[in-house]
C-alpha cells in the first residue's frame, strides 16, 4: 500500500496548528473588539428624540447652567430630566408657536409626560451616583463630554466597566476643583498630575475599585 | 451515530441560547423618571396623596416655609428668618446664577440673555418699589410663580430660597452704597486712589 501522506503533509500538519491558534486568537480579538466598537455601544451616535431638543442653543447660547434643567445632579443618585413645565416657563413665550416645540406644548396640554430616549443607560446590576462624582471634584464634561456643543447628545463615553474602573483606580488623572464641575472648557491650569495629588488629598478621594461599590 | 451527534449539537446550542436572556440586565424595577405601564398617566414617580405629610416635614415653622407671619395671614415675614452669613451669601450667589439669572440677569437690572431673545422684560430690582417688597414677598414669588415667571418650588429647596433672597439683598445694597458705608480702613485707600 502507497503512503497516503507525503512527507510535506508534516510540515503542513505542524503549520495548520498554529494557523489554527491564530485562527482562534483573531476571532477571540474580533468578538473583543467588536464590544468596544460604538456599533455596540453606541458612542458618538446622536439618539433620536420626540423634540429637536438642543443643548448647543441652551447651554452656549443662552448661557443656561446644567443645574437650572438638571437640577438633582448634586444632591441624588440621578441628574433627573426637566419637566414640561420647566421648558414652558420660557416656550410659553418664546417660540410659543413653533412646530418644532408642538410636542412640548401637547406634553403640557395633556399633561402626560415627554418621553425622552435615554442616551446613557447602565445595565440594570450597575450602581451610579451623581451626587459622590460631582461633590469629589468629576466634571461633567469628563464623563459626557463637550454636551454644550452637541446638536443632540451623544454618548461621549462607552460606559463600560473598564472605563469605570481606568478612573476608580486613578481619580488623579482627572479630577478638578470643585467649581469648575459644570466649567465645560475647564483645562487644567498646570501640570494634572501634580494638581490631581493636590485636590485627591484635599477632598480625601478614595480609589474605590471594590466589586461591591458597583454591584450591590 | 450521527444522529446521536445531532440531538448533543442541539441541546448545547440550546443550553448556550438560554445564556443570552437579559433579565439581569433589563431588571423588573424601575429607575428615576422610568416610564411605566401600569399607571394610566403613564409615570413610574407616584405624586403624594394630598396632604401627606413626610416624616420630619410638617412645616409648622411658617415665616420660613411659607414667608409668611402666621398660617392663615397674608402678612409676608420682613426678616430673613435663617442666619445671614457670608456661607448663605455665596450660596445664594451660586443658586442666583443657576436659576435666575437666565431671566433677571447677573446684576438684577431684568436683562437676562433670554430676554434679550424675546421674554417678557422682568421688573429690575433696583427700584424703588423692589427695594420697599418684604422678603416674605420675595419668598412667595420663588415658590408661586408671579405672572409669567414660572414656579422654582420643585427646584430649589427652601434654604436656598432664602439664601437667593439675601443674594439679592445684597445685589439691591451694592447700587445704593455710598461712601459712607465702606470700613474706615478701606475708604483710606480708595480716596487715595482718587477714586
Ligand atoms: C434647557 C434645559 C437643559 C439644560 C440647561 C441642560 N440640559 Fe441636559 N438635557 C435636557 C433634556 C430635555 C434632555 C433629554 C433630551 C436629550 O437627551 O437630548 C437632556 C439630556 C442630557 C443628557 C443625556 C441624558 C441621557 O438620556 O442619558 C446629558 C448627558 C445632559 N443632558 C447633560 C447636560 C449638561 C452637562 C448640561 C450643562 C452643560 C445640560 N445637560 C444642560 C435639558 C437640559
Ligand atoms: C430659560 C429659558 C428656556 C428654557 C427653560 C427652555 N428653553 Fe428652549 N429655547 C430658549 C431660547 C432663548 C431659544 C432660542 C435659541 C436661539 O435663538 O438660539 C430656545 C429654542 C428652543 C428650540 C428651537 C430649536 C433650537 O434649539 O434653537 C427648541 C426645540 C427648544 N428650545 C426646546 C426646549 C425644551 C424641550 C425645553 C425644556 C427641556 C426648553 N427648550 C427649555 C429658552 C429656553
Ligand atoms: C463619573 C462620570 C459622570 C459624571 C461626572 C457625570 N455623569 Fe451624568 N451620567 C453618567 C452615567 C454613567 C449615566 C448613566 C446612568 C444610568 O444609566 O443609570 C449618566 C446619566 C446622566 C443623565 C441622564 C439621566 C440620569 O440621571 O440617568 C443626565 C441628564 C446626566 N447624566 C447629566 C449630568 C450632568 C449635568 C453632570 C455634571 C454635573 C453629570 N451628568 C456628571 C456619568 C457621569
Ligand atoms: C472620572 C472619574 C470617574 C469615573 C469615570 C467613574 N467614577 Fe465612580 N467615583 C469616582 C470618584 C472620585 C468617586 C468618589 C470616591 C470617594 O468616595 O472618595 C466615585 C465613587 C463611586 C461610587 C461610590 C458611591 C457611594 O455612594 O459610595 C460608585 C457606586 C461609583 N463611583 C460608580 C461608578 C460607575 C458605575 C462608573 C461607570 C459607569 C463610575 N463610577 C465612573 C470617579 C469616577
Ligand atoms: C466602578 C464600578 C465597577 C466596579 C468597581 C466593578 N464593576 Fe463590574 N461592571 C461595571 C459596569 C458599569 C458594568 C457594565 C458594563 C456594560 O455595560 O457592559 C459591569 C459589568 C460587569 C459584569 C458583566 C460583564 C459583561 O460584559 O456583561 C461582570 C461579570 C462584572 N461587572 C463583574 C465585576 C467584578 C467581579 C468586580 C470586582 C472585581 C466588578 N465587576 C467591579 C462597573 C463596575
Ligand atoms: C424664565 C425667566 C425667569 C426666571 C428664570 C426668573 N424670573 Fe423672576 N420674573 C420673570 C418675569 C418675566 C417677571 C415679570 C412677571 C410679570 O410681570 O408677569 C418676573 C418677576 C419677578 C418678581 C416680581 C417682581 C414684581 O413686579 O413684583 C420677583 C421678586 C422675581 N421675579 C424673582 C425671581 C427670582 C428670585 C428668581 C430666581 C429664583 C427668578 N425671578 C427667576 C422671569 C423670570
Amino acid at each position: 500500500m502507497s503512503q497516503l501522506f507525503r512527507p510535506g503533509a508534516n510540515t503542513f500538519a505542524k503549520a495548520s496548528v498554529i494557523a489554527g491558534l491564530g485562527v482562534a486568537l483573531g476571532l477571540g480579538g474580533i468578538l473583543n473588539n467588536i464590544e468596544r466598537t460604538s456599533y455596540v455601544t453606541d458612542v458618538n451616535v446622536p439618539r433620536d428624540q420626540p423634540v429637536m431638543f438642543t443643548h448647543k442653543h441652551h447651554v452656549s447660547g443662552v448661557g443656561m447652567d446644567c443645574r437650572y434643567c438638571h437640577s438633582s445632579v448634586e444632591v441624588s443618585s440621578s441628574a433627573g430630566i426637566p419637566s414640561t413645565e420647566v421648558c414652558m416657563g420660557c416656550h410659553s413665550q418664546i417660540w410659543s408657536e413653533a412646530p418644532i416645540l408642538e410636542p412640548v406644548r401637547e406634553s403640557w396640554r395633556s399633561g402626560r409626560s415627554i418621553q425622552w430616549n435615554r442616551v446613557h443607560d447602565l445595565p440594570g446590576y450597575v450602581y451610579f451616583n451623581h451626587s459622590i462624582h460631582v461633590t469629589k471634584g468629576m466634571g461633567c464634561q469628563t464623563c459626557h463630554g463637550q454636551v454644550d456643543k452637541m446638536p443632540m447628545v451623544w454618548k461621549e463615553n462607552t460606559l463600560l466597566m473598564e472605563w469605570c474602573l481606568d478612573c476608580h483606580r486613578a481619580p488623579e488623572k482627572y479630577i478638578r476643583p470643585k467649581d469648575q464641575v459644570f466649567n465645560m472648557e475647564y483645562k487644567p491650569a498646570g501640570n494634572q498630575a501634580e494638581l490631581g495629588a493636590k485636590l485627591v488629598a484635599e477632598y480625601k478621594v478614595r480609589k474605590l475599585t471594590d466589586c461591591s461599590i458597583c454591584h450591590r | 451515530m450521527p444522529k446521536r451527534i445531532t440531538l448533543a449539537v442541539i441541546v448545547t446550542v440550546a443550553a448556550l441560547a438560554t445564556g443570552c436572556r437579559q433579565d439581569m440586565h433589563d431588571q423588573p424595577r424601575y429607575r428615576p423618571l422610568a416610564a411605566s405601564t401600569f399607571f394610566p398617566d403613564g409615570r413610574s414617580a407616584r405624586p403624594a396623596v394630598e396632604g401627606a405629610v413626610a416624616r420630619g416635614y410638617l412645616k409648622n415653622d411658617i415665616p420660613l416655609y411659607y414667608g409668611k407671619v402666621a398660617r392663615e395671614s397674608k402678612e409676608f415675614v420682613t426678616d430673613i428668618p435663617v442666619k445671614v452669613d457670608k456661607a448663605l451669601l455665596t450660596r445664594g450667589q451660586d443658586r442666583y446664577n443657576i436659576y435666575c439669572s437666565p431671566c433677571h440677569g447677573a446684576s438684577g437690572d431684568g436683562e437676562g440673555m433670554v430676554v434679550q431673545r424675546g421674554l417678557k422684560h422682568p421688573p429690575t430690582y433696583h427700584s424703588d418699589k423692589m427695594h420697599k417688597q418684604p422678603v416674605g414677598y420675595y419668598f412667595d414669588v420663588i415658590t408661586n410663580g408671579f405672572g409669567v415667571m414660572p414656579s422654582y418650588a420643585s427646584r430649589i429647596p427652601v434654604n436656598d430660597r432664602w439664601a437667593i433672597i439675601a443674594y439679592v439683598r445684597a445685589l439691591q445694597l451694592s447700587r445704593t452704597a455710598t461712601l459712607d458705608d465702606v470700613p474706615p480702613a478701606e475708604r483710606a485707600r480708595l480716596e487715595a486712589s482718587g477714586q
